[in-house]
């Protein structure tokens, strides 16, 4: 009875049901659709990370993360691959790479680059790069003098595929090892910087430069889950002591996109919020028009027996009623706008240096995360209860004489 | 005061509770948009003063194609011509040359490539925060050769500290090998991580001396007294400079040349800034439409006798309206004295946004963050929740030109 009589009421002004009710949806969409966006942002930024060469889990000599230098390598790469192939699960794949800061330079430029020398079968299926491959071949293992670079890098260099670049860095010795590449691939990344700061050998070529033996700088790991990082950082902790080895996540790896995340996390809730008390506005409004125009009749169901709380429960089961419908639509129309942007996204290249400034990147696609669905409703429905609570109570209060006798 | 005017003032308050509802509600968006905006607007002008304090300046004059290339060759071959023109113009704030040189640097175990910049240690110190960043050991004298400012990660990275040597090795404005042996002076900080790992600073003598400069450098860098004088600066700095340099081999660029990333991610955090104040806003409209409506329909009755009696259907819609527009001025003015006032609170004593300190020093930020109370942050606020609300009002006072007396008469 309460169900009807709660359904029927809401659509005896259908004019204003259907305002505040347009007042829901859009918050509800807002929502969604935003909380959405950001998530977009905050899912590419972390994919971007852990794509370029980062991993979910790394290993490192214990030194390397403070100084990066070649005296900091493995040095027993087999005691690690022993450990990985013990611990890691069957559809983790993981691969090895000798990384060093080194400087390019040609017959007319010379800059900063992180040379990276890559197993080219075993990368493939971990970070970026035999994606990115715009002009020229991937690396073939045993590649002796063959460089991947940039297409920034390129462009800065005035150079391009088929032409000479000399890397030099510091060996195993402390001289300054010097070798001549040949481009033989271009790559195109996500970041302007990664196109700058990454150049790729294969590992052999990248030994023998730097006088390594079979040394190694680190090991990166990508796990079938991302959730399962923190698990397997805990397992090859347990072998690999940390006097000598640094086994670290992708959160502890990426710092920045770490803080990022967490304040998007805050600020997504904070719109929720702010959302939700433009709306709660309307919602009490609404409410006490339709409790205020009905005096009299409470106060004739109060005189015929009803009990106060009933009241309270009716015009609760209202409020109810509206904020459901309002979020059903809501949802309904948030979905649909992350859908329709799903394969598109929003294309934002035209500001594209201040989303690399930002540390976005060029396409935002649109993320559903169920947990801000789940917030987002619960937020609504609990809140606009609670706010729906003061009409309701004032209706209860109304003695029945005085109520009857309001004009 | 018009008979309309006090109709409205007394109809507004027939329903107290209500109205003072729904100006809560454009008291709350209100004040929201003007501390937001302002918050923005604040963030926006510490993250140009650091990043102009910290690298670009307001303005330089460079090479055509220096800025892309950083080529060692594209030079201000006479910057002391450059300068007599700076010196007249009276926005200027100080001034200074610097030069730029990509080099290997060796300490006695560790090489690094860097960027080695030739500074003039006391003009530096007047348009830039360097010296301010010199945490351990001492900002360059005047009078100094080869001494050398090294950021911090390098520092660690080199192993080195103060008094160590550095070997500097690289290519001359000639072409011609460039060496020399410097020693390190001072460590600088400035929380962003890829300065204080990539950059040396020599004083500019020294630096022409060893890369071959001939007297030339690669930047004229020129602070303004404000962000609003730089337009002029330019403008007169470019005539000048066209009058000293006929083949065109030098330009003018202002910060928003100098450093487009920041322009560009201003540009997106307002634009989307915007976005989401728009959706709330109408979100507010929607929760206010109602009274709005209420206001006209329960008082149908009401009308058409007003209407019978001989008021005339404009007259009562201005009436309305302005019954509308009252409640929302209430809310608006309520709404920016009190926005205004939370901004000023947080405008003195700043505001520190937990895990965001990382985030803010990779920009060169500093961890609190003072919003910047304006007339545009103010009256950007303040617009936005005008127009959509007297938009809003506006669907329901147009309902009442239908109004026939008779049958309006006859509603309950």
């Amino acid at each position: 009875m309460y169900l009807q009589m709660a359904w029927r009421n809401i659509w005896r002004n259908p004019r204003r049901t259907i305002v505040i009710m347009t007042a829901v949806i859009i918050g509800v969409w807002a929502m969604i659709f935003l909380g959405a966006l950001m998530r977009g942002i905050s899912d590419q930024m972390v994919r971007n990370g852990i794509m370029t060469l980062t991993g979910h889990v790394q290993v490192h000599h214990a030194g390397f993360r403070k100084d990066p230098v070649i005296e900091n390598s493995i040095d027993k790469p087999e005691v690690v691959e022993a450990a990985l192939s013990k611990i890691l699960p069957r559809d983790a794949r993981w691969t090895t790479r000798v990384r060093v800061d080194a400087i390019a330079s040609n017959a007319r430029h010379s800059g900063g680059v992180t040379l990276v020398g890559i197993d080219p079968e075993q990368e493939a299926g971990i970070s970026f790069i035999r994606q990115a491959i715009t002009e020229g071949t991937y690396l073939k293992a045993g590649d002796k003098y063959g460089i991947i670079v940039g297409e920034a890098l390129a462009d800065k260099f005035d150079t391009k595929l088929g032409r000479k670049l000399v890397l030099m860095s510091q060996d195993t010795n402390g001289d300054i090892a010097s070798r001549a590449f040949r481009i033989t691939g271009i790559f195109k990344a996500e970041m302007e910087t990664t196109e700058k700061q990454f150049v790729f050998v294969t590992i052999t070529a990248a030994r023998k430069m730097l006088k390594l033996g079979n040394q190694i700088s680190e090991v990166s790991i990508l796990l079938a889950d991302y959730k399962n990082a923190d698990r397997v950082a805990d397992d090859l902790r347990g072998v690999l002591p940390s006097v000598s080895y640094d086994v670290q996540t992708w959160q502890e790896l990426l710092p920045f996109v770490t803080a990022v995340l967490k304040m998007y996390d805050w600020f997504i809730y904070l719109w929720f919020l702010v959302i939700f008390i433009a709306m709660g506005f309307g919602i009490v409004n609404t409410i006490l028009m339709a409790v205020f125009e009905r005096i009299r009749e409470f106060g004739l169901l109060k005189a015929l027996g009803m009990k106060p709380w009933w009241i309270v429960k009716e015009i609760l089961t209202e409020s109810f009623f509206l904020l459901i419908l309002g979020m059903v639509a809501g949802n309904a129309l948030g979905f649909l706008s992350v859908f329709a942007l799903a394969d598109t996204g929003i294309d934002l290249s035209a500001l594209s240096e201040g989303m690399e400034f930002a540390g976005m990147s060029r396409v935002i696609y649109p993320v559903i995360a169920i947990k801000d669905i789940v917030a987002a409703n619960l937020v609504v429905l609990i809140l606009g209860l609670l706010v729906s609570a003061y009409p309701a109570i004032k209706a209860a209060r109304f003695t029945p004489v005085k109520a009857m006798a309001h004009t | 005061m018009s008979i309309e005017i006090k109709m409205a003032w007394r109809n507004i308050w027939r329903n107290s509770r209500r109205s003072v509802l729904t100006i809560l509600a454009i008291v709350f968006a209100t004040m929201l948009l003007v501390f937001m905006l302002s918050f923005q607007f604040g963030s926006y002008d510490t993250m140009i003063n650091t990043a102009v304090k910290i690298h670009t300046g307001h303005v330089q004059v460079q090479a055509e194609g220096y800025r892309d290339k950083m080529d060692i060759r594209l030079v201000v071959p006479d910057p002391d011509a450059v300068d007599d023109i700076i010196k007249d113009i009276p926005e200027v704030e100080a001034y200074t040359s610097r030069a730029n040189a990509f080099s290997l640097v060796s300490s006695s175990d560790r090489t690094y490539g860097v960027l080695l910049t030739g500074i003039d240690p006391e003009r530096e110190a007047k348009v830039s925060t360097l010296k301010k960043l010199v945490r351990r050991g001492k900002y360059l004298a005047q009078e100094d050769t080869d001494m050398a400012l090294v950021g911090e990660l390098l520092a660690r990275n080199l192993k080195v500290d103060i008094g160590d040597e550095l070997i500097v090795l690289g290519q001359g404005h000639d072409g011609s090998v460039a060496a020399s042996v410097l020693k390190v002076k001072g460590i600088f900080s400035s929380g962003e991580d890829k300065f204080d790992r990539n950059s040396v600073q020599m004083p500019l003598g020294y630096f022409q001396d060893v890369f071959f400069m001939r007297g030339a450098v690669h930047e004229v860098v020129v602070l303004g007294r404000s962000l609003e004088d730089v337009k002029k600066i330019k403008k007169e700095l470019g005539a000048g400079i066209r009058s000293i340099d006929s083949d065109g081999n030098l330009v003018v660029l202002d910060w928003m040349k100098l450093m487009p990333g920041i322009v560009q991610s201003i540009k997106l955090d307002l634009v989307s800034g915007l976005i989401m104040y728009v959706i709330l806003i109408v979100v507010v409209a929607f929760s206010i439409l109602n009274t709005f409506l209420m206001a006209v329909f329960e008082r149908t009755r009401e009308f058409g006798v007003l209407i019978a009696i001989g008021m005339t259907p404009g007259r009562l819609m201005r009436s309305l309206f302005l019954e509308s527009v009252t409640i929302t001025l209430i809310g608006i003015i309520l709404g920016i004295i009190s926005g205004s006032m939370v901004t000023w609170y947080f405008q003195v004593h700043g505001i520190v946004i937990s895990g965001a300190a990382e985030i803010l020093s990779q920009y060169g930020l500093p961890e609190r963050m003072y919003p910047q109370l304006s007339v545009l942050s103010v009256s950007i606020g303040a617009g936005i929740v005008l127009i959509i609300t007297i938009l809003t009002a506006i669907y329901p006072v147009l309902k009442v030109r239908r109004l026939r007396p008779v049958e309006a008469m006859t509603a309950v």
